[in-house]
């Protein structure tokens, strides 16, 4: 996990949202890096910027009235946020790749699946028809499709959500990216369904040994396939490091909160501890750490300063002086 | 069934409910089939406890919800709402009861009228059960508001000026404005944040032991079940397939499809059953269902028998009944 | 325990999440930016106080500006020319002292002619939408809420009775008339008895012939909105206004009657999409009647696109009763109205432009105004096409 090996990084990334009177700042000095062959989880709630932070590395965050305001996103050492529209383009879908959370409207209802995979094969790659229904069928195999033959002649509707969602992994496979980026691909999806869907993006990604960015808000999903995890929390990573660090070790009193308000049958007949307040509106965010209106450990300082990045080794990191070793973490001004 | 000393502790007895919905096709409109949206639904809630109804989308537990609250008629079967058959009754002489059920939506979006303030919307329920004072009903709604941990100085504001969470406890606050004795929760903390989910569930569990209230809790997330309710019925196709109280069920499943719902938790805790989950791809619809289980497409230990023979419910323990021979004859999974 | 926890988290949880901003300020400050829609809404205001004023200074004996003084000796007179003082009696003499837009062939005041039709058009416009708006909200709300319940038997052959029995009255035959309006009441008779017997689980024949499901009320209603659309609205008012005695509320009624049709569609659609919504679900939950429904609960949220046609729609039914005026079969001549003054005028067009370009120009503002803030409306009530902007 060494940095020159990250496959993509992104520093220090700001992006803002300006409206006539107010400036939402939807992500707000974001830094992470994704290895080769790793799986990284975002997690956050709604509106903590995550998504924001995949469509900048995709190029497709809508200027105006989005403004990427500061930060690099390094893809291969290269900085994305200097390529222009047709070099965007051939890094889309080619080299990194997307999966979105709706699988009904990420289709287009008056194609065939056939066509649809076809097109995104095509777009990159030249290859004749027969190669094109050729490698469509391999793709479909690949995500578990039975009777992919027949499956490329059926339109969207005629698919469950599930074997829509597949197809979207598909498509999103056709020009084998290094990079995937999957948003929420599975919470429009049953229990059971999720799961699977879960273990078929684990197989693949060992097969195609390519990078996954994982965004959700599901705790459960995040210790079921990452690898490292970013909590990120109004704009800012709050904590990150690997999974079982973040999950059984949390060192930020957010993840902390988040992971002790989790109901389950072993908390029966106990309080939930539920974090008071609400998420913050992103254009009206506190000053100081974002998270110390709703927080147990607050301090005056927590008002007042940006707290700084907490080092805990193994690529640990928690943004919160106050429970490092004692209150000795270091502040920002 | 005929348990006559504890009979006014049960508030609701729902006996082999059922609802079909016609598919109309053509010019003439015809009926070309059935959607068997509820099929033989049978359970108990008693006073002051809560169960849990769970299943995948499409499962028909929110029509099961529908039913109850008559907003829905019953093609077979009965209600029994504190010993009284409400199937039969007309809209006037449901008028009284109306009062004794109240539900909670998952989309706090659309369960408020986006024109009224929280006030108003409140008030409607005031009025119903006969408050018609002004200064009365001031009085109540305070009193509602702070129940549900607002200030009294929200009733004035629209809907649209809350968030997810706050607009459930307003819908809480509504359901309870009438002092009903049972409380329908549509899946009402699957559309929150993580964070605010614990805050609805300790609310709804303080509630619970305040008002001695009862709750028909629908969900399809196992922890949430597991952490709130008292007994649950796993719901499959139209189908209860397991029924028992919760300890029991989530420490000895029987029923295959437990199983699948139970190992599909991504949560650390509970192991990939690889096995039921490779066998168990989603099913179409819930259209022309076969003859025998309706979980044969998709269960591991499907055989001959089942295709054919309707299968009846099995007792595996006290209070514990599964829908599968094939269990009940081996006496475990 | 429990209490004071809930207790002291209170202050926090209702933290708002946006500084209060009204509804009325929201829409003012979506509404501001379409400087087309604005450019509409003053000219919708300055026309409503027109017409009003219009409608106080030419009614009366002895009006401030007179649209039926006729003046031979100053006719066809241009715009701002100066009234000829010497050939005019005293009481011929204009207020204004000047012909603001000129006289006609009769050398009448177009200036109090046009005021004077301002005030028609505006009551035609409103009175004629109002109509069709009251229609196309009752029609639009009953095909929305109650469209899946369908018209029984029993209703259908009282229904039937009742209309054919009163048309043979009408038609004078007061014999068989009476005789079917009984058969009608009879039928509603039969209806009472055997309420009981249809709520027994084990039904008659005669019982469930009687309660056999014909046609759904959605289906009467839309196709009898189809039928409507099938003529041409132009020609249908122009039929009914031929058979009735010409007069300006004649032409109101029949314009409302005759354009309610886009409204019932808006309505139902809105409704039916709100019947879904799971506030409607808690409201009929918590038992209130479908009347409060409907009115305190679905149509406050439906009256938004309805709002939106309705100022589309004024605009139409003024250029529809300017069209009829103009054809001579709208208000009758002594009184003034847009469509006359332009049709009186054509006959001068090249003598006296100004008698067919005042009229043509105010229709046309006018007409254009209303658009132009009906569409600045719906871009800022409608949500989903406000990104576009």
């Amino acid at each position: 996990m060494a940095d020159n090996k990250a496959l993509l990084s992104v520093e220090e990334l700001k992006v803002y949202f300006r409206s006539e009177d107010e400036v939402a700042r939807a992500v707000d000095g974001v830094s992470f890096d994704v290895g080769r062959e790793e799986t990284v989880c975002l997690v956050g709630e709604s509106g903590c910027g995550k998504t924001v932070t995949a469509l900048s590395v995709m190029g497709l965050v809508p200027i105006p009235p989005g403004e990427i305001a500061g930060g690099k996103i390094l893809f291969r050492a290269k900085n994305l946020l200097d390529f222009n529209d047709s070099d965007m383009q051939k890094v889309r879908g080619n080299q990194i790749a997307m999966i979105f959370q709706e699988p009904l409207t990420s289709l287009n209802p008056v194609f065939t699946i056939g066509d649809q995979i076809g097109e995104a094969i095509q777009i990159h790659q030249t290859a004749t028809q027969s190669e094109v229904v050729e490698r469509s069928q391999q793709l479909l195999k690949d995500v578990g499709i039975a009777d992919p033959a027949q499956r490329l002649r059926d339109y969207p509707h005629q698919l469950s959500g599930g074997q829509r969602q597949r197809v979207m992994i598909a498509m999103a496979l056709a020009c084998d990216p290094d990079l995937v980026i999957a948003d929420e691909p599975t919470t429009a999806l049953d229990v059971t369904v999720q799961a699977q869907i879960l273990r078929l993006l684990d197989t693949i990604q060992k097969m195609r040994s390519m990078s996954v960015l994982y965004i959700t808000h599901d705790l459960g999903v995040v210790s079921k396939i990452a690898d490292r995890i970013c909590v990120m929390y109004a704009g800012i990573i709050a904590e990150q490091g690997n999974k079982d660090a973040v999950l059984k070790t949390p060192k930020h009193p957010y993840t902390q909160a988040l992971l002790a308000s989790l109901p389950n049958r072993e908390k029966r007949g106990q309080r939930l501890y539920s974090i008071p307040g609400t998420v913050p509106n992103p254009a009206y965010k506190p000053d100081g750490c974002p998270f110390h209106p709703r927080c147990q450990h607050t301090i005056q300082n927590c008002s007042e300063q940006y707290p700084g990045m907490c080092d805990y080794g193994d690529g640990h990191h928690a943004r919160c002086p106050v429970l490092f070793e004692g209150g000795k973490g270091n502040w920002c001004d | 069934m005929n348990e006559m000393g504890s009979r006014n502790a049960t508030i609701l007895q729902v006996d082999n409910l059922k609802k079909y919905f016609p598919i109309r096709r053509g010019f003439f409109q015809k009926i070309t089939g059935w959607v068997r949206a509820v099929e033989n639904v049978s359970f108990k809630i008693k006073r002051g406890k809560t169960l849990g109804l769970v299943g995948e989308s499409g499962c028909g537990k929110t029509t099961v919800a529908r039913l109850i609250l008559k907003l829905l008629d019953a093609d077979e079967g009965q209600i029994l709402f504190d010993a009284q058959d409400i199937t039969q009754l007309d809209e006037k002489e449901m008028k009284p009861l109306r009062k004794e059920m109240q539900i909670i939506f998952q989309d706090p979006y659309g369960s408020l009228n986006p024109r009224m303030t929280v006030g108003q919307s409140i008030a409607e329920g005031l009025k119903i059960s006969g408050i018609h004072n002004r200064s009365k009903q001031n009085q109540r709604l305070e009193k509602l508001l702070k129940m549900v941990g607002m200030s009294p100085a929200s009733s004035d504001r629209f809907p649209h000026e809350f968030s997810g969470g706050q607009r459930q406890r307003i819908g809480i606050a509504r359901a309870l404005s009438v002092e009903p004795a049972l409380i329908i929760c549509d899946e009402p903390v699957s559309a929150l944040d993580v964070s605010i989910q614990a805050q609805i569930i300790n609310l709804l569990k303080d509630l619970q032991s305040q008002l001695e209230l009862s709750y028909l809790f629908i969900s399809h997330d196992l922890n949430v079940v597991g952490y709130l309710c008292d007994k649950v019925a796993v719901m499959y196709k139209g189908h209860i397939m397991e029924y028992a109280p919760a300890d029991a069920l989530f420490d000895h499943p029987f029923h295959p499809y437990t199983h699948l719902l139970l190992s599909a938790i991504p949560d650390t805790e509970h192991k990939i059953d690889a096995e039921l989950n490779a066998t168990a791809d989603e099913v179409s619809n819930t259209l022309n269902p076969p003859s025998g289980c309706s979980f044969q497409e998709r269960c591991p230990l499907n055989e001959e028998r089942c295709k054919h023979n309707p299968i009846e419910f099995e007792k595996m323990g006290p209070d514990h009944l599964v829908r599968c021979w094939k269990v009940a004859r081996n006496g475990s999974y | 325990m429990q209490n004071t926890e809930t207790d002291a988290q209170d202050i926090q949880l209702d933290a708002p999440l946006a500084p209060k901003r009204t509804r009325l300020e929201e829409f003012w400050r979506l509404f501001r930016k379409n400087k087309l829609a604005i450019a509409g809404m003053v000219f919708f205001i300055l026309f409503f106080f027109l017409a009003i004023a219009g409608f106080g200074l030419t009614r009366g004996d002895n009006p401030l500006l007179d649209p039926a003084m006729v003046r031979l000796q100053d006719k066809l007179r241009p715009p701002l020319a100066k009234p000829n003082l010497e050939r005019l009696q005293a009481n011929e003499i204009p207020r204004l002292g000047v012909y603001i837009f000129g006289t006609d062939d009769l050398g009448r005041d177009v200036f109090a002619r046009m005021l004077q039709g301002s005030w028609v058009s505006l009551t035609v416009g409103f009175v004629a939408v109002g109509i069709a708006v009251l229609i196309g909200i009752f029609l639009g709300g009953i095909a929305g809420y109650y469209g899946n319940r369908h018209i029984r038997v029993g209703q259908l052959l009282a229904a039937a009775f009742f209309i054919v029995g009163a048309l043979l009255l009408v038609g004078k035959l007061i014999w068989s008339g009476s005789a079917l309006l009984i058969g009608g009441a009879g039928c509603i008779f039969i209806s009472i008895l055997m309420k009981k017997a249809a709520k027994a689980k084990t039904k008659s024949a005669g019982t469930r012939f009687w309660y056999f499901n014909t046609i759904s009320i959605d289906t009467v209603v839309m196709r009898f909105v189809d039928i409507m659309l099938c003529f041409p609205s132009f020609f249908l008012i122009l039929t009914v206004v031929a058979l009735l005695p010409a007069s300006i509320y004649n032409i109101m009624i029949v314009i409302g009657l005759t354009s309610w049709m886009g409204t019932t569609r808006f309505v139902r659609a809105e409704f039916l999409s709100l019947r879904e919504q799971d506030f409607v679900a808690a409201a009929r939950a918590l038992g209130l009647s479908n009347f409060r429904i409907i009115f305190r609960h679905m149509v406050p949220n439906a009256v938004a696109p309805v709002l939106v046609s309705a100022t589309i729609g004024i605009a139409t039914a003024i250029l529809t009763e300017a069209g009829l005026s103009f054809l001579g079969f709208g208000v009758p001549p002594p009184h003034a109205t847009w469509g006359n003054i332009l049709s009186d005028g054509q006959r001068f067009i090249f003598d006296a432009p100004w008698l067919t370009f005042v009229p043509g120009i105010a229709i046309l503002i006018v007409v254009l105004s209303f658009n132009l803030f009906g569409e600045g409306l719906r871009d800022v009530l409608n949500p989903k096409l406000r990104e576009r902007n």
